[in-house]
C-alpha cells in the first residue's frame, strides 16, 4: 500500500479521473482512491493493483462570498482554500482537524479528503458535521460514470441525498472530483471560558449547561488533569467553552456564560489567541499525537463520556479528553486486540459508534476499524455499494474487510 | 413522457384477502377499507391529484408497522406512508392497488433529555408538538415548515422539511441524531441514536429526504436547542427586486447570517396587507423581513448594522420593531400570505425551485414576463437568504384551461430555476408533482444510479410507488 503510494496516476482533470476508473473498471483491478496521503494511516489498509492520486486535480472553481457558496475541486488543497475563504472574511465552518501529527503522515490534507472522511472538529457540536456543510459534489462512480449531485444552492431537496451518503464514505462508493460547500462568516471575535473541573462528570455537566443555553457556545472539551498540561492555556483539568461572535456580544456572552458556570468552580477566560490555540490543539488530537499507541475517535451521548472514557483508563490504562459537550471521546491505549475489544464493548454499553483512527497495521489488518451494521442494514448496505461500484473496485476494504 | 406505472391487478382482485389479512395484524379499529371512511385519504396537500386506496392500516407501534410491512411484501402489495398528509407535492397520493400506512396513532414523546438536548418521538408526534414538549425546559425544534401545526415528524424527515429559519438553523437533515425504520422487507433497523455521526456510510442523511422511498420512519430522534433570548423583526421596502436582492447580498457580506431573510414581491405585499393590515408599504416593488436574535441589547446592535447596510440601497421604507408584538405584527402578513393569495383567487399553485441567490432579481424578471405570456398572475415570497422561492401562481380549478396554463407555468419556473444553477424543489419534495421534470435536473446517468440506490432498499418497487422518479425509470 504506503509503498506504492508515491506511483500511480495522477489526473489533472475529471476526465482523467473518469478514464482511470473506468480502465480500472474494465480491467476489474482495485483502484486505492487517495489525494496527499494524508489519512491513508486511519482505517483498513487498501489491496490494490492501481493507485489513483486526487492531488492534480485542483484549484477553487468559484468562491460567491455573499451566497455563502465555494466550489473547489477534491484535490485543493484545504490550506489553499482556507487562504481563499479568509480573503473575504469567510471560513470553512465545521473546522476541519489536521491529523497529520496524529497520524505522522506528511501529505498536504485536500477538499476531497476531508469530506470522503466527514472529519469535522470541534464545532461540529453547534454548527454541524463536515457534511453538513456539502452542497454539491461530482463524482465518478465505480462504472467510470460522471455523476453529479445535490446542487449550488442552500436547500436542494430534488431527489436522493447522494451528497451526504458520499460524505464520509472514504473513496468506497465514488470519487470525488469537485465539492461545493456552504461557507460562513469568521467570526470577528472569539473567547473561551475555562472552568477549573477536577471531575470529567462535572466538567461535562458544566458543558452542558453552556451548550442549553441562550448563548451560543461553539466548542465544548473537558481535558483531564493528565493531558491539561499540552493544550495551551490550561494549567489543570477544565472545561472549556468558546463563543465566537461579534466583539460586544462576545463580552455580554462571556459574562452571562461566567456566571452561569460559576458554580462547577474558578472560571478563566481565555482571549482570543489562546483561545485560538487551545482549540486547534483540540481539533487535531495534539494532546494525544505523541506517545506509542493506537487512537480511538468515539462518539456517545454527552453525559456518557465520561463514563466510557474513565472505564478505558481503568482497564487499558487510556488517556484521554473530551469534546462535543462530552460526547466524543479521544482515546490513546494499548495498540492490540484486547484493548480493541475493551473500546468496543465499553461504547457498545452506552450506546454509540467508534473508529479506531491510529494504529499499526498488523492491528489494523486483522479487527474491525469501524462497527459492524446490524444484519438488516448490512445487507441493504452491500446492495448499494454495488449500487455505486459493482466490480468492487474502489478502495475495497477500506472501511471494512471484504467490502 | 411520463407514463403511470400499471396497476397490479392481482393485489386488486384479492383485495378482500388483504384487508383480511391486515385485521389479523392489527386491532379492529385500524385498519380501514369501506370506502366512505378511505375517501379523506384519498389526497393530500396537493388536492389536483386524487385516488382512493385500497386500505388504510393505522398502526400505533413500530412492531405493528413491521406486521403490517411484513405481510404486504409477503403479498407483493404497494404501501404509501403518510403523515398529516400536508404534503405540497402529492408525497403522500396513494394508488388504487396500495395500502395507506398512517402514523397518526404514533404521536406520543419517547423520552425527552435537555442535559444532552434531545428529544425521541414516534412519526406521527407533530412538529410543534415537539417544540411544545420541550419548551419548558427552554428549548425548541429548528425545523419550522409553515405547516408545523399539522404536519408530522416523520413526514419532515421523509421530505426533509425546511421552514423560514434554515438560514441559520438548517434543516431537517441537520437536526437529527437517529431513525428507526422499517426496511421494505418488514426489518426493524436503529441508524444513529442519541450521538451524532455514524462511522460508517451516512443512511441517516440518505434516507432523510428520501420521501418514503427506501424505509418506513416510525421513530425520530431530534436535537433540540435552546431558545435564544429574543427575537426582533425589522422590514424594509425597497423600489426594485435588484435593489432588494443587492440588499440581502451585501448584509450576508458583511458577515451577518440573520435568523430569517424573507422576500415579497409586489404583488405579495398587496395580497398579505389587504389580509393582514400589517402595515406593508404599497408603494414598495418588494419588501425584505429581516429577523434577528440575542438579548435586547444584542438586537438593537444588530439591527443598527442591518440599518446602516439598508440605508445604502434607498430603501423607500424601514421600519425597526421596538417590541415583541411589532414584531409579531410584521410577521404577521407573511405568515398568513399563503391564506392571503387564496382570498384573492379561488385556486394557487404554490412552486418550491431554489436558485442562486444572485440570480434573483433577473429569476422574478423572467418569472414576470412569463405571467403576462400565461396570462395567470403570480405572487412571490422568497427565503431570500437561502434562495428557496415560493412563486403562487393564481387560477381557477373551474377552469380546465386556467389549470393546464397554471401548471406549464409552474414547469416552466422549475426549469428556469435549474437553468440559473438552482434545483426543482428547495423543501416540499419531488412527489407525483415534479417527477416528470426531473429528467430537467438530471442525465439519464443520474437518475439511473439514484434508482439502482432505491432497488437496494426496495427490490420490488413497493414503497410509495409512482413518485420521485420518472415513470419510465420505474418500470425500466
Amino acid at each position: 500500500m504506503t509503498e506504492g503510494a508515491a506511483e500511480g496516476e495522477a489526473p489533472r482533470d475529471e476526465a482523467g479521473i473518469a478514464a482511470a476508473v473506468l480502465a480500472a473498471y474494465e480491467a476489474r483491478e482495485p483502484l486505492e482512491v487517495i489525494g496527499n496521503g494524508s489519512k491513508q494511516g486511519m482505517l483498513r489498509p487498501v489491496q490494490a493493483a492501481r493507485t489513483l492520486r486526487l492531488g492534480g486535480l485542483s484549484g477553487v472553481v468559484m468562491h460567491s462570498p455573499e451566497e455563502l457558496v465555494v466550489s473547489a475541486r477534491a484535490g485543493t488543497t484545504l490550506a489553499e482554500l482556507d487562504g481563499v475563504l479568509a480573503a473575504r472574511g469567510q471560513s470553512l465552518a465545521s473546522e476541519v482537524p489536521d491529523l497529520r501529527h496524529l497520524l505522522g503522515s506528511e501529505g498536504e490534507p485536500t477538499l476531497g479528503g476531508a469530506v470522503a472522511a466527514n472529519l469535522s472538529g470541534p464545532r461540529r457540536i453547534g454548527g454541524g458535521a463536515t457534511r453538513d456543510y456539502v452542497l454539491g459534489v461530482r463524482a465518478v462512480n465505480g462504472r467510470g460514470e460522471l455523476l453529479r449531485c445535490g446542487g449550488r444552492v442552500h436547500k436542494n431537496v430534488t431527489g436522493l441525498d447522494l451528497c451526504r451518503l458520499l460524505a464520509g464514505s472514504h473513496g468506497t462508493l465514488a470519487v470525488l472530483t469537485e465539492i461545493t460547500l456552504k461557507v460562513l462568516p469568521r467570526a470577528e471575535r472569539e473567547r473561551s471560558l475555562a472552568v477549573r473541573c477536577a471531575e470529567a462528570r462535572a466538567g461535562v455537566a458544566a458543558l452542558s449547561i453552556g451548550l442549553g443555553s441562550a448563548f451560543g457556545v461553539s466548542g465544548a472539551a473537558y481535558v483531564p488533569a493528565a493531558l491539561a498540561g499540552r493544550v495551551p492555556g490550561l494549567s489543570g483539568p477544565a472545561a472549556l467553552l468558546r463563543v465566537e461572535n461579534f466583539a460586544d456580544s462576545v463580552a455580554y456572552r462571556v459574562d452571562r456564560l461566567r456566571a452561569l458556570l460559576a458554580p462547577f468552580g474558578t472560571v478563566d477566560v481565555l482571549e482570543e489567541e489562546v483561545s485560538r490555540q487551545a482549540w486547534r490543539s483540540l481539533r487535531d488530537a495534539e494532546p494525544l499525537a505523541d506517545g506509542e499507541g493506537a487512537v480511538w475517535r468515539l462518539s456517545v451521548r454527552p453525559s456518557a463520556g465520561p463514563g466510557v472514557a474513565e472505564r478505558l483508563e481503568r482497564e487499558m490504562g487510556a488517556a484521554w479528553f473530551l469534546d462535543w459537550g462530552g460526547g466524543l471521546v479521544w482515546l490513546r491505549g494499548p495498540a492490540g486486540e484486547r484493548g480493541h475489544a475493551s473500546v468496543c464493548a465499553a461504547v457498545a454499553e452506552a450506546g454509540g459508534t467508534w473508529t479506531l483512527l491510529r494504529a499499526p497495521l498488523a492491528l489494523r489488518q486483522v479487527v474491525a476499524v469501524i462497527p459492524p451494521e446490524p444484519e438488516a442494514l448490512a445487507r441493504i448496505g452491500g446492495r448499494v455499494k454495488a449500487a455505486f461500484d459493482p466490480a468492487g473496485i474502489l478502495n475495497p476494504g477500506r472501511m471494512r474487510a471484504g467490502v | 413522457m411520463d407514463v403511470e406505472p400499471p396497476l397490479h391487478e392481482d393485489v386488486l382482485a384479492r383485495r378482500g384477502a388483504i384487508v383480511a389479512g391486515l385485521c389479523r395484524l392489527l386491532p379492529e379499529d385500524a385498519v380501514i377499507s369501506d370506502r366512505a371512511r378511505l375517501r379523506p385519504y384519498e389526497t393530500d396537500g396537493m388536492a389536483s391529484e386524487r385516488q382512493v386506496p385500497l386500505a388504510v392500516a393505522l398502526p400505533s407501534t413500530t412492531g405493528e408497522v413491521v406486521a403490517v410491512m411484513r405481510f404486504l411484501h409477503r403479498e407483493g402489495v404497494p404501501v404509501v406512508p403518510r403523515g398529516a398528509g400536508t404534503s405540497l407535492s402529492g408525497g403522500a397520493l396513494p394508488r388504487a392497488d396500495a395500502v395507506v400506512l398512517g402514523m397518526m396513532r404514533m404521536h406520543r414523546i419517547l423520552e425527552v433529555d435537555y442535559a444532552d438536548r434531545f428529544a425521541r418521538v414516534q412519526a406521527g408526534v407533530t412538529n410543534l408538538a415537539i417544540t411544545e414538549a420541550v419548551q419548558k425546559g427552554g428549548f425548541f425544534y429548528a425545523p419550522d415548515p409553515s405547516s408545523q401545526l399539522a404536519c408530522m415528524i416523520g413526514g419532515n424527515v421523509a421530505m426533509n422539511a425546511g421552514g423560514a429559519h434554515c438560514l441559520r438553523y438548517g434543516v431537517t437533515t441537520n437536526n437529527l441524531l437517529g431513525l428507526t425504520v422499517v426496511t421494505a422487507e418488514g426489518d426493524v433497523v436503529e441508524i444513529g441514536g442519541r450521538h451524532v455521526d455514524a462511522a460508517g456510510y451516512d443512511w441517516l442523511g440518505l434516507l432523510t429526504g428520501s420521501e418514503g422511498q427506501l424505509a418506513v420512519v416510525t421513530e425520530v430522534t431530534v436535537r433540540i436547542l435552546h431558545a435564544a433570548e429574543g427575537a426582533r423583526a425589522m422590514l424594509v421596502a425597497f423600489k426594485a427586486n435588484e435593489v432588494a436582492g443587492a440588499c440581502v447580498a451585501a448584509i450576508i457580506a458583511a458577515g451577518i447570517i440573520p435568523v430569517a431573510l424573507e422576500f415579497m414581491d409586489r404583488p405579495a405585499i398587496a395580497a398579505c396587507e389587504a389580509f393582514a393590515h400589517a402595515g406593508y408599504p404599497l408603494d414598495a416593488e418588494a419588501l425584505l423581513i429581516v429577523e434577528v436574535e440575542g438579548s435586547a441589547a444584542e438586537q438593537d446592535a444588530l439591527l443598527a448594522r442591518i440599518s446602516g447596510i439598508c440605508a445604502r440601497f434607498e430603501p423607500v421604507s424601514l421600519r425597526v420593531s421596538a417590541s415583541a408584538e411589532e414584531s409579531a405584527a410584521i410577521w404577521k402578513g407573511r405568515k398568513g400570505a399563503f391564506g392571503a393569495v387564496g382570498r384573492i383567487s379561488p385556486d394557487y399553485l404554490c412552486m418550491d425551485g431554489t436558485i442562486p441567490t444572485g440570480r434573483l432579481a433577473e429569476v422574478l424578471a423572467r418569472i414576470g414576463e412569463m405571467s403576462g405570456r400565461y396570462g395567470l398572475k403570480v405572487a412571490n415570497i422568497f427565503h431570500a437568504g437561502d434562495g428557496n422561492l415560493h412563486p403562487l401562481i393564481l387560477f381557477d380549478a373551474n377552469d380546465a384551461d386556467s389549470q393546464r396554463r397554471a401548471e406549464e407555468f409552474g414547469a416552466e419556473i422549475l426549469r428556469l430555476c435549474v437553468e440559473v444553477g438552482g434545483c426543482l424543489t428547495g423543501e416540499h419534495g419531488v412527489g407525483v408533482e415534479k417527477r416528470p421534470l426531473m429528467g430537467v435536473q438530471f442525465n439519464p446517468t443520474e437518475l439511473a444510479q439514484q434508482r439502482r440506490i432505491k432497488e437496494a432498499f426496495d427490490p420490488g418497487w413497493l414503497l410509495n410507488p409512482s413518485k420521485v422518479f420518472p415513470a419510465a425509470d420505474a418500470a425500466a
